[in-house]
């Protein structure tokens, strides 16, 4: 058994990312199968467009059209491509100098192998099937016999119908690892006990235990089964949906301090109209059948009225 | 530890929207920081140092946005921090940019914090679930309603004192053409509104905005040249966890003893009588009263007969959020930085019309993560002369 539980977590969201006027060129040229680069304050041609001028710190203002060929000035082999990348079989990611920029943008060169790739290379835009004001409109560069033209860039024309946002999905797969203790705290609950831990400096127990007590940085080592009978403390009604959401509102998201314990757990209440519950409502735990137990809290699937007197105030009004 | 003078010398912020769908991040910051350069009578060039603030990452999903924003913010060359305490961030960040000129670093920082809400949703960036632990999480508003609940136990506050701050937060919000909500409301209306996270209204929520909030802050040479400088009186920063065995959730002992430690250092001895304006992080109504608290305004349990009295309007003993506060704009890494920017706007008597006349001491404070962190700035019209 390892020491620790551990579980997948993936954070994905689409980002909804507004470009400003100025990167909003060099998308809205992508869409319509341009390069837009801009032409900064020290002469220099330079694509994408940065969106401040770095000399004179104002908005960047004068836009040109660049042809879709340029050079490798510099480049590396991807032998083992992985997920997101341009291709996902081996290929260049290289700096690419279009021609009349002077300074390169990064992106794929697609070749079969590292021996097509050179320095001084000249390469040509591959663009995508369907463009649509984005990165990936340029599906890669890929070699070309054109000679360099040596045109000087063109003043490029704002369109009618630019480009303002792009959507950016980011996807982040994460091994979540609970702490030893916690560990210890979630496969007590696959056993149907709550197991807290008591800090040898205040004497406090906390659940789910810490690797230390947070007040006096200590390890907390001594282990207390805690009853599954405890005190709402506070409470909130959530009303409002969210995405995400795991349970269906309105739920009642309640502190409850389970009896001889120094600190209280979060937890759903039911099996009681939620503007019913109140502060020191004493409640027990509802455990889910236990052929579905986990090393979970979810083992509880909620408290419930334990038919007991409300808990006076002053019993856990330092709790708030 | 003598700190050397240092002073607000431009205050610039963006228009909080819902949705800036019409500037980049670098833009949204570039807005704010060219009016406080404006104001500050200076270009990017003459400044020695850029710190920049926000909050979690997850919200744009832009790690380490500094690192991308460096160009455009007018930093290569220079050295640029970037400062995060969660929402608090606003506030530590102008802290740590006028350390750099408290301490003879440099004679002129600026310092912008920003957010860009819209990119993401909060709620679920505040809310992603955690394994083996109950999924009851439900963002800002699902943390903090219950400490709200255990303030009006614990306080015996009448309940619509909640409803007093919306109404009068958002109708002060009608003098900044700045502010992201800028509606009249009523306390009849808010006391209406839908129960979010009962006990916490709609109306008494703060919105979730696009903005940013920039400050140039000068040593004392360099303020010369400014008509009417925010001096720094005191600057205070305060962490605590934010779970800790019998941990006051209502009344922080961070937030306790960093007031304590700002209003000496400011030289004040009565908070009450001494400051003319406060602009405080209320994100949900209620935090008003237990800030006042919290701050040492009133004693414990007083802070809400304070705002039932109407003495936290614009024209009451201690006016809070003339500029209609976290409740009107909530670009949430540029909050803090709103607060002690309005702050130093009312010392300046550039407030425009939320101006409070005759303010000489202002206070801007901002708390972030689970009332974990804490940051404070006393500004005032005069050379401070501790």
């Amino acid at each position: 058994m390892t020491r620790t539980l551990q579980a997948p977590v993936t954070v994905a969201f689409d980002y909804t990312r507004s470009v400003g006027p100025v990167l909003g060129r060099f998308f809205t040229g992508l869409r319509d199968r341009r390069l837009v680069g801009a032409r900064l304050s020290d002469g220099r041609v330079v694509v994408p467009p940065p969106e401040f001028d770095p000399t004179t710190h104002a908005a960047v203002a004068e836009f040109v059209d660049l042809p879709d060929t340029g050079t490798v000035t510099s480049w590396t082999w991807v032998s083992e491509p992985v997920a997101g990348q341009p291709f996902d079989r081996p290929f260049a990611f290289a700096l690419v100098t279009p021609d009349g920029a002077d300074a390169p943008i990064l992106h794929a060169v697609d070749v079969a192998s590292a021996d097509e790739m050179s320095t001084g290379m000249r390469v040509k835009v591959r663009w995508a099937e369907e463009t649509q004001g984005h990165l990936t409109d340029i599906a890669c560069w890929e070699p070309t016999s054109d000679a360099a033209t040596g045109a000087a860039p063109e003043t490029s024309v704002a369109s009618d119908d630019p480009v303002t946002g792009i959507i950016t999905p980011t996807s982040v797969d994460y091994t979540y690892a609970a702490s030893p203790e916690e560990s210890a705290f979630f496969r007590g609950l696959s056993e149907g006990r709550i197991l807290g831990q008591r800090c040898p400096a205040c004497g406090k127990v906390y659940v789910p235990p810490r690797s230390a007590c947070p007040v006096d940085g200590v390890p907390t080592t001594e282990e207390v089964e805690l009853p599954d009978i405890g005190t709402v403390t506070t409470f909130c009604i959530v009303n409002v949906p969210f995405l995400g959401q795991k349970i269906t509102p309105p739920y009642v998201s309640a502190y409850i301090l389970l009896d001889g314990a120094d600190i209280a757990l979060q937890h759903l209440i039911l099996d009681i109209p939620a503007d019913e519950v109140r502060m020191g409502l004493r409640v027990k735990a509802h455990w889910k059948p236990r052929d579905e137990w986990g090393t979970s809290i979810e083992n509880i699937s909620h408290f419930a009225p334990a038919d007991e007197p409300d808990a006076d105030y002053d019993t856990y009004k330092h709790h708030l | 530890m003598g700190k050397l003078p240092a002073a607000v010398v431009g205050v610039g912020q963006t228009h909080h929207r819902a949705k800036r769908e019409d500037v980049s991040m670098a833009g949204l910051c570039r807005e704010a920081m060219d009016r406080a350069l404006e104001d500050a009578g200076m270009t990017l060039d003459e400044i020695d140092a850029i710190v920049v603030g926000k909050a979690p990452d997850l919200f744009e999903g832009v790690m380490m946005p500094e690192l991308y924003l460096a160009e455009a913010l007018g930093a290569a060359g220079k050295p640029l921090l970037r400062v995060h305490t969660a929402g608090s961030v606003g506030g530590s960040t102008a802290i740590v940019a006028s350390s750099l000129v408290q301490a003879g670093v440099h004679d002129k920082v600026l310092t912008v914090a920003f957010e860009k809400q819209s990119e993401s949703n909060a709620m679920w960036a505040l809310s992603v679930p955690v394994p083996f632990i109950m999924p009851v999480h439900a963002g800002a508003g699902g943390y903090f309603a219950p400490h709200v609940r255990s303030y009006i136990r614990r306080s015996g506050a009448p309940t619509h004192v909640g409803a007093i701050v919306a109404a009068k937060d958002r109708t002060n919000a009608l003098k900044n053409p700045y502010a992201h909500l800028r509606e009249q409301k009523t306390v009849d209306q808010v006391m209406g509104s839908q129960m979010l996270w009962d006990p916490i209204r709609y109306d008494e929520t703060c919105p979730s905005s696009d903005g940013a909030c920039a400050l140039v802050i000068a040593s004392e040479k360099a303020a010369a040249a400014s008509p009417n400088p925010a001096w720094i009186h005191g600057t205070v920063m305060r962490s605590e966890p934010t779970t800790a065995a019998e941990r006051d959730q209502v009344n922080p002992q961070a937030g306790r003893e960093a007031a304590a430690a700002l209003w000496k250092q400011a030289g004040i001895t009565n908070p009450l009588e001494e400051i003319d304006a406060a602009e405080i992080y209320v994100p949900f109504s209620w935090f008003e009263p237990m800030w006042i608290e919290n701050l040492g305004f009133t004693a414990e349990g007083d802070g809400w007969k304070l705002t039932e009295s109407g003495e936290t309007a614009i024209d009451g003993k201690l006016p809070i959020n003339m500029s209609g506060g976290v409740l009107s704009s909530n670009p949430i890494g540029a909050s803090g930085m709103l607060r002690f920017g309005e702050a130093a706007l009312q010392v300046r008597g550039a407030a425009g019309e939320h101006q409070v006349d005759g303010v000489r001491r202002a206070l801007g404070h901002a708390y972030g993560g689970g009332s974990q962190f804490f940051s404070m700035w006393v500004v005032g019209s005069e050379k401070p002369t501790n």
